[in-house]
């Protein structure tokens, strides 16, 4: 293989990682709640801006500032829920569907009123932004911490679902919520929580953005909000290693396109949304949303 | 509650037909107004936001200094178009039947100009460009004018920079594919680049992005394997500070050239380290003072904003409004017509980004100056002549 073709590679899969760790939060929520949060691409946005003023604006140093900026947006992502989800938990999933939306606007609106609509620069932590040169491919240190963190992570949410208390209270949840209440599971607080670690793997994945294409402005969570969502009905939405798989599928396909079919570039966005109908219509139950599989 | 609501809903209603009784009233006897309107229509949030508010400050500044004309006050009516080209028809739209204004000015991005072309043709209400430099902006259409030069003639000058200046051989071109403005300019720097080397193929590859991606790491991986002397990157700021950034990054160690649209603070802020060196043509360099008024644009500039150098838009925000205002004069009235009439006239008017004359399509013709980063800052390296 040239080196060219290694490093299409390598630019794929980096940019699929990325997806795919706001693809995990995206499918997390709709796996417990059956819901589809489409704030969680201004959650994204937040994340970045907290990022930004901790690092450049308050100059913390960025393993603190990092660690602040998960918890601000757990926080934030449980506020979401607490105040426009919580209190339609038992109106029709339309309801909440369209307070989503109302969130995703008010976030958005609130970013460009509070930061304004100018785009700010991300600041460049040295340690990530350095490159490497192996074979004649050129790589950013950040696009090895990319895909170990998404790995690690989907590791540490696998253990989390499946071997913990919480966990089987997310399962419980997640297959009927009514009866789970009847058992004594604090639905209130799995559900919560199930918004904290979300909203924090958002914030994880701003992080990551922000250091990749060091940028932030109020309107950036808008499309890597969609192409997560796609990630994840790809993969099987509610199925974490599916929005993983997603995620990879739609980075390296992205990245293919405008390498190979150069002609074709203006159509990147477009082609996530093709195969977002494809997938619909073929499969609709994704790569691994299997009857059998178990939701999150 | 209900019963408010439908008293409410009902005074609206009369209130709406009273006023649209009153707009079909002939307009030849309209009651004299207090004040003159113009309307500003430029991306004030989105990714063009940066470019809009340059532009506006100069309008702002423009207002400040020249507050009135024929007696009465001039007011600014400023409206967003969100960098977005549906709002922005609906914006002129909304300046001219909303707002009534007397004149238009606007829109940083040229694709969001030619966007109200057609609205402002329609209601003759004349529109002035400050920065747009898309040929199509002016092209058929009467009621366009735009106090910059336009793109053939700036792809022209950076060809002949990247030929005779860098000696540049092969060159790469990455254009921002959505937006006519960068689409225009490539198209003129093919042409002049590929007629100076005399070899059709010397332009290597052409790659293309869309307003508001954030990966161009594919792009610039195939760019990377033709080896080119020189990369040709006309697009947003945002866009092409982040495409020079991930070229360093990726190894790429070629000079990027670039149009107008880099001069924002954005670009140094997001390329950092990385866009030093990057050259780039635009309008106006506060180091060359072009005409008396540059000078008390600069010197009014300098107060408003302590410790800010003014960007070329700027200038051409301020020149816009002020070639209005004369026009206004030289017509001795506030009707768009009148107006529109006498901004085709206009002929070596002193602009505080250089002396403006209009050509039979509405559009200036003026020097170019070429820029480059250099220490974080924006520097002046040459001026090229129009003639």
């Amino acid at each position: 293989m040239s080196s060219t073709t290694l490093q299409h590679l390598a630019n794929g899969v980096s940019l699929g990682s990325l997806y795919a760790l706001v693809a995990i939060g995206y499918t997390m929520v709709y796996g417990i709640l059956r819901m589809i949060n489409f704030a969680h691409g201004d959650i994204f946005m937040m994340a970045a801006y907290f990022a930004f003023f901790g690092i450049a604006t308050f100059r913390v140093p960025w393993p603190f500032a990092f660690i602040g900026v998960i918890l601000a947006t757990a926080l934030l992502g449980m506020l979401v829920e607490r105040s426009a989800y919580r209190p339609l938990r038992d109106a029709p999933k339309n309801s909440i569907l369209i307070s989503a939306i109302g969130v995703s606007f008010l976030l958005e609106n609130l970013a460009n009123y509070l930061f304004s609509g100018k785009p700010k620069a991300f600041p460049e932590i040295t340690f990530f932004a350095n490159t490497v040169v192996i074979g004649g491919v050129s790589i950013q240190v950040i696009t090895f911490f990319i895909p170990a963190v998404t790995m690690i992570i989907l590791a540490i949410l696998l253990y989390i679902i499946n071997r913990t208390k919480l966990g089987m209270a997310m399962r419980a949840v997640s297959k009927d919520y009514e009866t789970a209440m009847v058992m004594g599971i604090d639905i209130n607080k799995v559900i919560a929580a199930t918004f904290a670690i979300g909203s924090g793997l958002a914030a994880m994945g701003a992080i990551m953005w922000g250091i990749k294409y060091p940028q932030v402005q109020p309107m950036m969570g808008v499309m890597p909000g969609l192409k997560c969502f796609i990630a994840a009905v790809i993969g099987g939405i509610g199925n974490i290693k599916g929005a993983v798989i997603g995620g990879f599928i739609l980075g390296l396909g992205e990245i293919l396109l405008v390498a190979k079919l150069s002609s074709l570039t203006g159509y990147r966005d477009a082609f996530a949304f093709i195969l977002l109908i494809l997938i619909l219509i073929f499969r609709p139950t994704g790569i691994l949303g299997e009857k059998t599989t178990e939701k999150v | 509650m209900k019963k408010v609501l439908s008293i409410l809903l009902s005074v609206m209603l009369v209130a709406i037909m009273v006023a649209g009784c009153a707009s079909s009233k002939p307009s030849s006897t309209p009651a004299a107004p207090e004040t003159i309107k113009i309307g500003v229509f430029e991306p004030l949030t989105g990714a063009n936001a940066a470019g809009g508010e340059l532009e506006v400050e100069g309008m702002k500044l423009a207002n400040k200094l020249y507050p009135e004309v024929l007696g009465k006050k001039v007011e600014l009516v400023v409206v967003d178009n969100k960098s977005d080209k549906a709002e922005a028809a609906s914006a002129a739209a909304r300046l001219i039947e909303k707002d009534k204004v007397s004149a238009i000015i606007g829109s940083w991005g040229s694709g969001y100009s030619i966007a109200a072309g057609n609205i402002v043709k329609e209601k003759k209400v004349p529109a002035v460009g400050a920065s747009c430099t898309n040929p199509l902006v002016t092209q058929g259409n009467d009621y366009y004018f735009r106090v910059c030069f336009i793109d053939p003639f700036q792809g022209t000058v950076m060809a002949r920079y990247a030929f005779n200046k860098l000696g540049a051989k092969k060159a790469a071109i990455i254009q921002e594919v959505s937006n006519d403005y960068a689409v225009g300019l490539a198209s003129f720097f093919k042409a002049e680049f590929v007629k100076l080397t005399g070899d059709p193929n010397s332009v290597v590859e052409t790659s293309n992005y869309q307003t508001g991606d954030n990966d161009f790491s594919a792009q610039l991986t195939n760019v990377k394997s033709k080896n080119p002397d020189v990369i040709f990157a006309p697009g947003n700021f945002t866009e092409s500070a982040l495409i020079i950034k991930q070229a360093k990054k990726l190894g790429i160690k070629t000079p990027f050239i670039g149009g107008d649209t880099w001069e924002t603070d954005e670009f140094l802020k997001v390329g950092g380290a990385e866009v030093e060196g990057a050259v780039f043509s635009t309008f106006f360099d506060p180091s060359v003072t072009m005409t008396p008024e540059s000078t008390k644009f600069l010197d009014e500039y300098k107060k408003a904003y302590p410790g800010k150098e003014p960007a070329a838009v700027t200038a051409l925000g301020y020149d816009a409004y002020i070639l209005i205002l004369d026009a206004m004069k030289r017509a001795n009235s506030s009707d768009p017509v009148k107006i529109r009439e006498a901004l085709a006239a206009t002929k070596d008017f002193p602009g505080a980004a250089g002396p403006i004359t209009l050509d039979v399509n509405g559009d200036a013709v003026k020097d170019a100056v070429i820029k480059t980063v250099k220490g974080g800052k924006f520097t002046y390296m040459d001026t090229v002549k129009a003639k």
